[in-house]
């Protein structure tokens, strides 16, 4: 409530499946991070992790997994990330991503984001992904400029730890 | 062209090869998952699976007419899951048939009965979008009937804070009105009172509109305990009152509640020590089964009634009937001072 009021709002009440205008996302991001006197890349980044660990969005992790039966196939399911988006949800849009290989285990993924740092939410997003598929992989931001955010992404080790259990049909209906 | 069977495993995991005579020569990956038990090679066909659609079948020169058709077909033993398949023969001898199968609208069952994984379809096979979609339409389905939900609540809270009179908790003047006009359109019998309560202005006056307030609570508590649950008692004005009486047989019960009321409401009220007197007028009309009568009509009469009871000296109950009416129009006219029904 108080991020919301340092943004400048009366309400701190947001519906999931309700349209907002774009302008308020960074508002309200630039309030918590006033409030809770951190960057504005960590929030957003804290903000990628907390969607795909937090139990009320078990979903979103699930739908996630479907992406690639490993990390490097979840990585490369990336590029359709939009358009399974808008499979679900017919108006929900989100920045088109692209992932480019270097060399074997290197990787960039290039966002042309609409909000500034949605990078770092990818990369929140990323590091949770990397540990359900139990693999051991090193991300950093790599710069922006020109509308465009990157991240470097190096896996080091495919099959590091037991991934999260992810069973086909274990959740839907 | 020959096809090898490793070939067919990875293009067709689902598919079967049904030998001259009706065994099962064999089977695709996938399919021998859903055997664990025994394998699946070997056996007759038709022991292991039904074919239902187009037609039951019974013996292989049955299976042999069955080519090149849709089949629905369904595995004997439990969970007896339902398949779809298309066959058709294998080579030119004519005696080898290929069956390929699927899960079709059953998908979600069998991936869950039979623990299947990506590896277990075709990279071409549209299954698991078909799970993808079917979660992902599940998460966003929730979603929204979660958010109509809590919109759903809020509406029912809104309609009832729109018709409701703060103050006092009574019905406001827009729900009598939704009362009013039910009962008018039901061709309903029910009787229409109005009660304006005298003296309150003194109070307001002399005590504050903290008394005031309290008084009109005390009249509103009141006037529910003295009607039914099934009346509507509201609060239309500053002190005025409307009860909407449904299925009221007879005048004496009007006259009882209304004397209950007046009688009731002239018992002091005590703020801070202060005692405060009121009373109240209250003019009733009767509304009888397909009277058809519009709500303005009605509430006119109410409000005649009530003017009358005014008029006699307060704390009345006045009836309306047609002479009350004739009465004051041709008093109005008389004295010719355009005066108003309270």
């Amino acid at each position: 409530m108080s991020a919301a009021r340092a943004a400048g709002l009366e309400t701190a009440d947001f519906e999931a499946m309700l349209t907002y205008e774009d302008e308020l996302t960074p508002r309200i991001l630039d309030g918590i991070a006033q409030v809770l006197e951190r960057p504005r890349s960590e929030i957003m980044e804290d903000l990628g992790t907390y969607l795909v660990s937090h139990p009320d969005f078990e979903p979103a992790r699930r739908l996630l997994r479907f992406g690639g039966v490993d990390f490097e196939d979840f990585l490369h399911s990336l590029d359709d990330l939009p358009d399974r988006a808008r499979l679900a949800v017919s108006d929900l849009i989100l920045p088109h991503l692209e992932l480019r290989k270097h060399a074997k285990g290197q990787f960039s993924l290039i966002c042309e984001p609409s909000i500034a740092g949605y990078s770092h939410v990818v990369m929140g997003v990323l590091r949770v992904m990397a540990d359900d598929y139990g693999t051991l992989a090193m991300l950093e931001s790599s710069g922006c400029g020109h509308g465009i955010e990157s991240l470097s992404i190096r896996v080091v080790e495919a099959s590091y730890a037991q991934g999260r259990d992810f069973r086909l049909g274990a959740q839907a209906g | 062209m020959q096809i090898t069977p490793e070939a067919l495993d990875i293009l067709c995991p689902m598919h079967l090869l049904i030998g001259p005579s009706g065994q099962i020569t064999h089977a695709g990956p996938t399919i021998q998952k859903l055997r664990r038990a025994r394998a699946i090679t070997g056996q007759r066909f038709l022991d292991v699976f039904t074919i239902n659609r187009p037609h039951t079948m019974m013996s292989v020169s049955d299976l042999r007419r069955a080519t090149n058709v849709k089949l629905h077909l369904e595995m004997r033993d439990p969970p007896k899951t339902a398949l779809k398949g298309i066959m058709t023969p294998l080579g030119s001898a004519q005696d080898d048939l290929i069956l390929n199968l699927s899960f079709g609208i059953s998908i979600l069952d069998g991936v869950r009965d039979y623990h299947l994984t990506n590896a277990d379809f075709a990279a071409t096979d549209l299954a698991i979008e078909m799970l993808y979609l079917i979660e992902a339409k599940t998460a966003a389905m929730e979603a929204s009937r979660r958010l109509n939900l809590r919109l759903q609540n809020a509406k029912v809270t809104a309609e009832k804070q729109a018709f409701t009179d703060t103050l006092t908790g009574l019905s406001n003047r827009r729900a009598m009105d939704v009362a009013l006009m039910r009962l008018i359109s039901k061709d309903a019998s029910f009787a229409v009172m109005h009660v304006d309560l005298d003296y309150f202005k003194a109070v307001n006056d002399t005590l504050g509109h903290a008394a005031g307030d309290m008084v009109l609570q005390t009249v509103a508590r009141v006037m529910v305990e003295e009607t039914r649950e099934t009346d509507t008692v509201a609060r239309v004005g500053g002190d005025e009152f409307t009860l909407i009486l449904p299925g009221v047989r007879d005048d004496d019960t009007l006259r009882r509640i209304g004397n209950r009321i007046i009688e009731r409401l002239q018992e002091p009220v005590y703020f801070q020590g202060h005692a405060c007197h009121i009373s109240a007028s209250i003019g009733t009309v009767r509304v009888h089964a397909d009277q058809s009568r519009s709500a303005q009509d009605l509430l006119s009469d109410a409000d005649l009634a009530l003017y009358a009871s005014k008029h006699a000296g307060r704390a009345r109950h006045t009836f309306y009937t047609p002479d009350l009416r004739r009465t004051f129009e041709t008093g109005e006219a008389k004295n010719d001072r355009g005066r108003q029904p309270v």
